[in-house]
Order: C-alpha cells, then structure tokens, then sequence
C-alpha cells in the first residue's frame, strides 16, 4: 500500500462516480441509467472500503459495502420489474418516449 | 230669495229622476233580451211607467210645496257628497222650487205623452229597447239638470242631456247622414259646453277668492255681492262669467252662433224631434238663465247681448221657415225663432214670461211635432210638403189638434201663445233692460210666424192631394196611442195659457196671474214685466196687445191668400228683386258653409299642421332620445369590450402563462428529473458546505 | 513504484477504462458487457484492499446476479431479431459539464482533506469477522435487509406479470 494513498482511492471513486452520473444524465435508455446507477453506488462502496482501510476500520466498511450490495440488489430487481412493465405499457423503454405525464 | 227659507228635506223628491234612471238602466242591459223573449210591450212598459211615476211624483211635490208657505218652499234632497277637493265640496243634492217644479211638471208629462206617442210610432222597431232607454237616459239627465241644487250637477245633467241628443238623433245611425247630424250636434254643443265650463270656473274662481268656496246655488246667490268690482283682465268678472254662460246657452238652445245643429237634428225619430229639440233639452238655455237670473241681474250688457241675440235668432229663423218644404225642418226653425222669444224674454229681465213661453210652447211644440209625425205616419214617411195636401178629411184627429196647436203658437187670442208672448213683447217694451225696438222686432216676428205656420197648415192639409195615388191609397189614422197624446196636448194648448192672465184682461175678472204669484218669492226682486202692468200702463199695454194681434193676422191672411185661396201666386213672390232673397233664404244664408269653410277646414288645416310638428320635430326629438339611449348603451359595450373583459380576460391569460411556464418542469422525461435531482443535491450539499464554513 | 503501486494503477485503469465503455457506448448490451468489467475490476479492488469476503460477495451478487438479471431485462426488453438495440445518448454536453463540475469538487475535497492515516494493519481474512459482525452487533440491519430483499422479491414479481385486461 505504499505510494498508494488515500487520495488516490477518493479520486479513483470519484473518477468512477462521475462515469456513473454521466451515465445516468445521458442515457436514454432506462436499463442504461441503471447500469449508471450500479456504476455510482460501487464508486460509494469503494470508497468507503478504501477509507476505512486506510482508518483501521476495514471490518465497518466492508459491513456498509455489503450493505449496500444487498440493497443494490434488491433496487435491481425492482428496477428492472419497473422497466419490464414499462416494455410491456409503452411497447419501448426509450425514456424519453415515455413522457405521458409531461404537463 | 228669501234669505231666511228654511228648505224641507224630502228625500223621496230624488225618486223622480232616479226612476226613469233605472228604467234606462234594465233596458240598456237587459232591453234586447226582454224585447225578444217577452216582447216590445215589456219594454214600452217598463219606459213609459218609469216617467208615468215620476210625473205622479213631480204632482206630489208641487202638492208638497203648495202646503208650504210661500218663502219656504223648497224641498231638497241630498244624496251623498261628491267632491271635496281644495275649497270646493259638491253634493249631489236635488231640489224641488217654484222653478224647477213646474220644469219637471213639463218634462215628465210632456215627455210622459211623448213616451206614450212613441209607442205607436216606433211600433215595429227592432231597436226599440234602445230607442226607450235612451229616452228614459234623457228623461233623467233633463231631470237632473233642472232639480240640481249646485252648478256643477247642473252641468252634469247638461252634459247628460247633449249626449242623449246625439244617441238619439242618429238613433238610425246606418245611414250616414243621421250619424253625422248626431255628431253636429253634439260638436256644436260642445263649443257652447266651453263657454258654460270656463264661466263656471270663472264665477267659482271669483267665489272662492272672497272666501265663498260653493257653487251652491242657495249659499251662492245670498253672497252675489262679492262679485261687485271684481275684474279680470280689465273686465267686470261678472260680465265676463254671464257672457260665458250664455255662450253655452246659444249652444244648448240654439241661438246665434251656435243654432246650426237643431235643423239637422230632424234626421232623429219624430218623438226625438218633439221632446228633445221642442219641449226640453233645448229649454234647458232659458231655464239656467233663468236660475241664475240674480247673477245675470248683475250684468245688464250681457243682458242687452242676450236680448239682442234672442231676437235677432227669433227673426232669422223665421225667415229661413218661411220658404222650408220638409215639415219637420219648419218646425225646426220654428223652434229656433220661439226660443229666441224666450231668450228676448231673458234678456230684458222678463224671467217669469220667458218661462211661461217655454211651458207653453212645450205643449203646443210638442203637439205640432207629434202631429207633423202622425202626417209622415199616414203617408208611409213623406215629409215634403209639396207632396202633402188635402189630409183634413183622412186625419181628423191629427188636423184639428194641429190647428189648436198652429193657433196657439200663432197667438190667437184665448190659446196658450197669445199670453205667453204678449208678455214677453210687453216686457222687450216696458223692461228697464227692454226698448221700443225690442218690441217692434218681436212683433214682426210674430207677422212671420203667424205666416209659415199657416203656410204648413193650408199645405199640409188642404188643397187638392199632392201625394201619389199609392199614399193615398194607405192613407190612416194614426192610432189611438198616438192620437191620445195629440188630444192631450191640445187641450194643454189652449189651457197653459190661462195660467198667466195679464192683470189688464183679467183684473177685472178676478183672474190672477198665478205664474207671477208663484214665481214671486225666486224672481221677486228681479222680475220685469213677467206679470204685465199693473194698472198704470194699462192702455199701451192693450193697445200694444192689439197691434201685435193686428200684425200677426195679417201674416196668417197672407199665407191663406197664397196658399189657400191661391189668389196670390207664390212664385212671383219669390221672384220678387230677381229672386235674390228667395235664393239667399233657400240657401239658408250660406251660414253652414261658412262655418265649414272657416271652422272646419280651419281646423283640419291645423290639425294637419300640428301633425307635422308631431312627426317632423316631437318625434325627431324622441327618436334622437332613443338614439341617445342606444349610444350610451354602444358606450357601455365598448366599456365592456375594451375595458372590462381584457381585465378579466388578461388574469385568465396570465394565469394561463403562469401554468404554461410551470408546466415545462412537468416534461415527463426521466433524465430531466435526475438533472433535477442532482442539482438538488449539489445545491443542498453548497448550502452545507457554506453553513459548516461560516460556523 | 512498487509492484503494489503498479497493480493498483492497472487495476484502475481497467476499471475507468470499463467505466467509460459502460457511459459512452452505443450498445446496450457493450456497456452491459462494460459493466461487467467494471465491476470485476471492483471486485479485484476491494480483494486489493484486503476485504476478500467482499470481493467474493461482489463478484457472486453483482456479477452473477444483478449484471445477469440486467442482461435477462435487455434481452426481454428489444425483440429477438433486433440485434442493434439503440442505447443513444443525448445531452452530453451539459451532463459532461455538470460531472465535470461535480468532479472537481470532489477532488478538492480529497486533496484539501486533512486525512488522518491510521496504523496499517496486517491483512487477515475477513469473512469471519464480518460474520460475527452480522450476527452481533449488525444483527438488526441484517435482518431487516433480509425482509427487504423479500419485499422486492415479491414486488418483482407482482410488478413484472403481464396485465390482464377484463
């Protein structure tokens, strides 16, 4: 771990957590924001591994990690009921197409 | 009057024009029906028992007022109050006096006769229940008229009267010619109605501002001395109000000017002719003279005027009957010139003789038109008198009450006429209002009449017949409900008379002159000559007698000498000075058409003047108006439409704008709300950046 | 550098690289198949930083669960014979601006950070750890996750049947 410090791993997470927002911010297709969405929260998860690694509390963060991979499967699998119903309303998941409730 | 009388309440007197009222009222309403279902005899009923009662009546009131002392007969019955308005309160109050005792003796027997006549002369009529309740309306109206105890009722009856007239005149009103004789005459009353209501008003006027607010003839005549000096517009009021007053007489009683109605007026039914044109309505004049003869006292011009005009009508008329062919139309000027006489009477202050001659010449009037009706009845409705002639034989009835009638208005000595008018000459001669002239004017009148009346007379019932064999073939006697009547007024002919002998015939006698007795406590202070002289006059009075009996003979001669004995051609009479006075008599002196052309295009010209005024300018104006309206209503719209609505119309909009701004949030695209979101989040993470800064 | 520097900067690199296949490809299923980098490279990552149990764990959820269950919704999501399935991008300039933007805060945040670096610790295996942890402390959230991932299970299901209209 030498030569690696702390701020690389927060921009390495921040690199990829950009990625993930520009992901989510262009998309139009909805599996592509979640992909993007997936791209964000392990850009969190690393994050919170590398600190607290670098604090001696690797067992925590490890905990919140697989927390939110739990979680992130569980927002999965509703996420993509979600868009398999919207497939089955709007015959598309172009999310742009799918702007009935425009004002 | 006696200032003391104390009047005698006595409300039954008001029966007596109530009863012919309510006669006039079930056959107004129900008259057609009782006509068809039970027949005319209902109807003559009913008429002619109406006016029978009343006359039963008016015998019992002057019964009554016989019993009563001579300053105190009066009998009054007061209805009910009719107005009160200002100073003015008006009863409808009727009263039984000298006057009006003998006046309602004549209208309700007279007419009662005439009622009775009529029966037989309309027979076959199918109006004839509007012809009785018309009559009975008059009879009531006329009653009215002479029991009322105020002016204003007075007028009632007088406005009561005029229209009856015109009802019956055009009675026939299918043919056009009667309805427009109905109209003349009520139109030339009405001029005269003009006068009487403005003297009214004006005496009343006068009245009130002395603080005597009546029009009550008892509470008025007492007071007559607040009419001294009181002028209007520079002129004695009094002068002012009686000339007025006259004005309407000339109208109702058919004098100069307003004569022109009474000789078209014969287009009625005969008995219309005899009662209304004859007896009553017409008299109705000289009767209001006569009641307010204290107020005309008052005013010796008007009484000059009134003298004037009496005569100048009495020898107008006589002239234009002079050359009359229609039987009816003779006896019509007749009755124009014999109220001149008694409008002479009244003129010169004579108001007892004046209405002597009226009650006398209700009898021998009436019995002359009846009898002209009973001529037009035999000849199946001819009324040319060169289609008449040697009836005598076929009528006796009719001719002999026709020649006591002819002899009475002539003034034969011993008939009704003879004293009537010899004491209206000797009052034009004697009167402090009267002259020579006066005198002399009426005696020549008299020659006239004496000579038309005897022209009718040889016409109608001597001489060979002129009518067509059929006439003669249908030729009658009128039947007994018509002759009857003629009987009776015939006798009243000769009889009336004999209640006013002048003392110079009858003094000697023992005869008094019971009108001058019984007329003395109303006229006594202002009588003229009504009883004749007494004594000091004596011999100018006979021998003025003499000559007018003189006069009138030789007119009577005259026309026997040309019609009867045909000794004197009568065409070379009229030819006489080229035929001119002929023609201007036939032409009746253009007077009509004068009038037409003065008045009556006058007024049409006017009339089509004041219509262009109506449409031209007043309706302009009102249409400008509404013209005004529809621009303040255009002025309001534009209010509307650029004011008010883009005010409401600018919140909806801007509202609307809000919304439509607003709504671009709601895009509906996902990626839009992350954008949202994120921006969310960074913005609330600077604020938590800032605030952990400052702290 | 040492061999530890240079692994990590491989690691890295393959997963930004991964990452960026995921943001910007056209493919669907290319970034479907970045993704999967992506988090392999993750896993590989936190196996780097000594938490072995959770790189397993990433590898076996998120790789062969979630990543498969999205390539399971791309397949149900586009018809069988429509092989190029669209995956546009729109709006890049302003998101690229807004991470760009989001980027720098970041990273002066880490370089300004007075970061505390503890004492390193020798590097054990963890799975135990964890599993203790999961059943003591954590034993609460564990649970209440566990019903969680029921829920969705459930929800998935009922969200994902066809409507039946009457």
């Amino acid at each position: 771990m030498d030569g690696v410090g702390v701020q690389s791993w927060v921009i390495l997470s921040a690199i990829l957590f950009v990625l993930g927002l520009f992901c989510v911010l262009t998309r139009r297709n909805a599996l592509g924001i979640l992909m993007g969405i997936e791209l964000v929260l392990n850009a969190a998860s690393l994050n919170v591994v590398a600190l607290a690694h670098y604090a001696s509390l690797g067992r925590d963060g490890q905990l919140f990690a697989i927390f939110v991979i739990m979680l992130a499967a569980a927002e999965a699998a509703i996420g993509l009921a979600i868009v398999l119903g919207i497939y089955q309303s709007f015959e598309t998941i172009d999310v742009d197409a799918t702007d009935r409730l425009r004002g | 009057m006696n200032p003391h009388l104390v009047a005698t309440p006595a409300a039954w007197v008001a029966l007596v024009p109530l009863l012919p009222l309510s006669g006039a009222i079930v056959l107004g309403l129900g008259g057609a029906w009782l006509q068809h279902r039970v027949g005319p005899r209902a109807v003559s009923a009913i008429a002619c028992g109406t006016v029978a009662a009343a006359f039963l009546l008016a015998l019992r009131a002057l019964a009554t007022l016989i019993g009563l002392p001579p300053d105190d007969r009066l009998l009054v019955a007061t209805l009910w109050p009719w107005l009160e308005v200002g100073g003015l309160a008006v009863d409808v109050a009727l009263g039984v006096d000298p006057l009006s005792a003998v006046m309602i003796l004549v209208v309700t027997g007279v007419g009662g006769l005439i009622h009775g006549y009529a029966i037989g002369y309309m027979h076959g009529e199918r109006g004839l229940w509007r012809f009785f309740a018309f009559l009975n309306l008059f009879t009531f109206a006329m009653l009215i008229l002479v029991m009322a105890e105020n002016l204003l009722l007075l007028f009632l009856g007088w406005e009561g009267v005029g229209f009856c007239s015109w009802a019956l005149i055009g009675f026939w009103y299918r043919e056009p010619a009667n309805a427009v004789a109905g109209n003349k005459a009520f139109i030339v009353n009405r001029i005269g109605d003009l006068g009487f209501v403005l003297g009214l008003v004006l005496l009343f006027w006068t009245f009130a501002d002395a603080g005597v607010p009546t029009l009550a003839f008892r509470l008025m005549e007492p007071r007559a001395d607040v009419l001294q000096g009181a002028q209007l517009w520079g002129m004695p009021v009094v002068t002012l109000a009686t000339v007025l007053l006259f004005l309407g007489a000339t109208g109702k009683s058919a004098q100069i000017p307003l004569y022109v109605w009474l000789p078209d007026a014969m287009a009625g039914p005969t008995p219309v002719s005899a009662l209304i044109h004859a007896a009553t309505m017409v008299t109705a004049g000289v009767y209001m003279i006569a009641r307010l003869h204290w107020l005309f006292a008052l005013a010796p011009s008007t009484l000059h005027l009134i003298a004037a005009v009496g005569l100048a009508t009495a020898f107008l008329a006589a002239t234009l009957a002079l050359v009359e062919t229609d039987i009816k139309k003779v006896l019509a000027y007749s009755t124009v010139s014999q109220l001149g006489y008694m409008m002479l009477a009244m003129g010169v202050g004579a108001w007892g003789a004046g209405i002597f001659h009226l009650v006398t010449h209700a009898f021998f009037k009436a019995g002359l038109f009846l009898a002209a009706g009973s001529v037009m009845h035999a000849l199946g409705g001819e009324q040319d008198m060169r289609r008449m002639g040697g009836l005598w034989a076929a009528l006796p009835h009719t001719a002999v009450t026709c020649l006591v009638a002819t002899l009475a208005i002539v003034g034969t000595p011993c008939f009704a006429g003879f004293f009537s008018k010899d004491a209206i000459l000797w009052a034009a001669f004697s009167s402090r209002y009267g002259h020579p002239l006066l005198w002399a004017g009426g005696t020549v009148v008299a020659g006239l009449t004496a000579f038309y009346m005897v022209r009718q007379f040889v016409l109608v019932f001597f001489g060979t017949s002129r009518s067509d064999a059929d006439a003669r073939q249908h030729l009658h006697e009128s039947p007994a409900v018509m002759t009857v009547p003629l009987w009776i007024l015939a006798v009243g002919a000769v009889v009336a008379g004999y209640l006013g002998v002048p003392p110079v015939l009858g003094g000697s006698l023992g005869v008094p002159h019971v009108l001058e007795g019984w007329f003395a406590p109303l006229f006594g202070g202002h009588a003229e000559g009504s009883g004749g002289s007494h004594g000091a006059h004596a011999e100018l009075e006979l021998g003025l007698m003499i000559a007018s009996v003189t006069v009138a003979a030789g007119g009577a001669l005259l026309a026997w000498l040309m019609y009867g004995a045909r000794r004197i051609a009568p065409d070379r009479v009229s030819d006489a000075l080229a035929g001119l006075p002929y023609r201007v008599l036939r032409h009746r002196y253009w007077v009509d058409e004068m009038y037409a052309a003065v008045f009556v295009r006058g007024t049409v010209a006017l009339a089509r003047v004041l219509a262009w005024v109506d449409t031209q300018v007043i309706d302009r104006l009102v249409d400008g108006a509404a013209t005004l309206v529809r621009g303040a209503a255009v002025l309001g719209r534009s209010i509307d439409d650029w004011l008010v609505d883009p005010a409401v119309n600018a919140v909806a909009d801007a509202t609307w704008a809000v919304g439509r701004a607003a709504r671009r949030v709601q895009t509906g695209a996902v990626t839009s709300y992350l954008y949202g979101v994120l921006l969310g989040i960074l913005g609330g993470v600077l604020l938590w950046w800032s605030w952990a800064a400052a702290r | 550098m040492s061999p530890t520097t240079v692994v990590f900067y491989l690691l890295a690199a393959f997963t930004v690289a991964s990452a960026f296949g995921v943001a910007v490809s056209t493919h669907i299923v290319y970034s479907a198949f970045a993704l999967m980098g992506t988090l392999l490279g993750v896993a590989a990552l936190y196996v780097f930083l000594g938490a072995d149990f959770l790189g397993a764990i990433q590898l076996l959820v998120y790789v062969g669960g979630i990543l498969v269950l999205s390539l399971f919704a791309i397949m149900l999501t586009h018809r069988i014979a429509d092989v190029h399935v669209s995956n546009r991008a729109v709006g890049r300039v302003p998101a690229a601006v807004v991470a760009l933007l989001v980027f720098v805060g970041l990273v002066r945040v880490a370089s300004r950070a007075a970061w505390v670096v503890w004492d390193r610790q020798a590097l054990v295996p963890t799975t135990a750890a964890i599993g203790h942890a999961f059943l003591g402390r954590w034993l609460l959230p564990f649970e209440v996750a566990s019903l969680v991932l029921l829920v969705a299970l459930i929800g998935a299901v009922v969200l994902s049947r066809k409507e039946v209209r009457p």
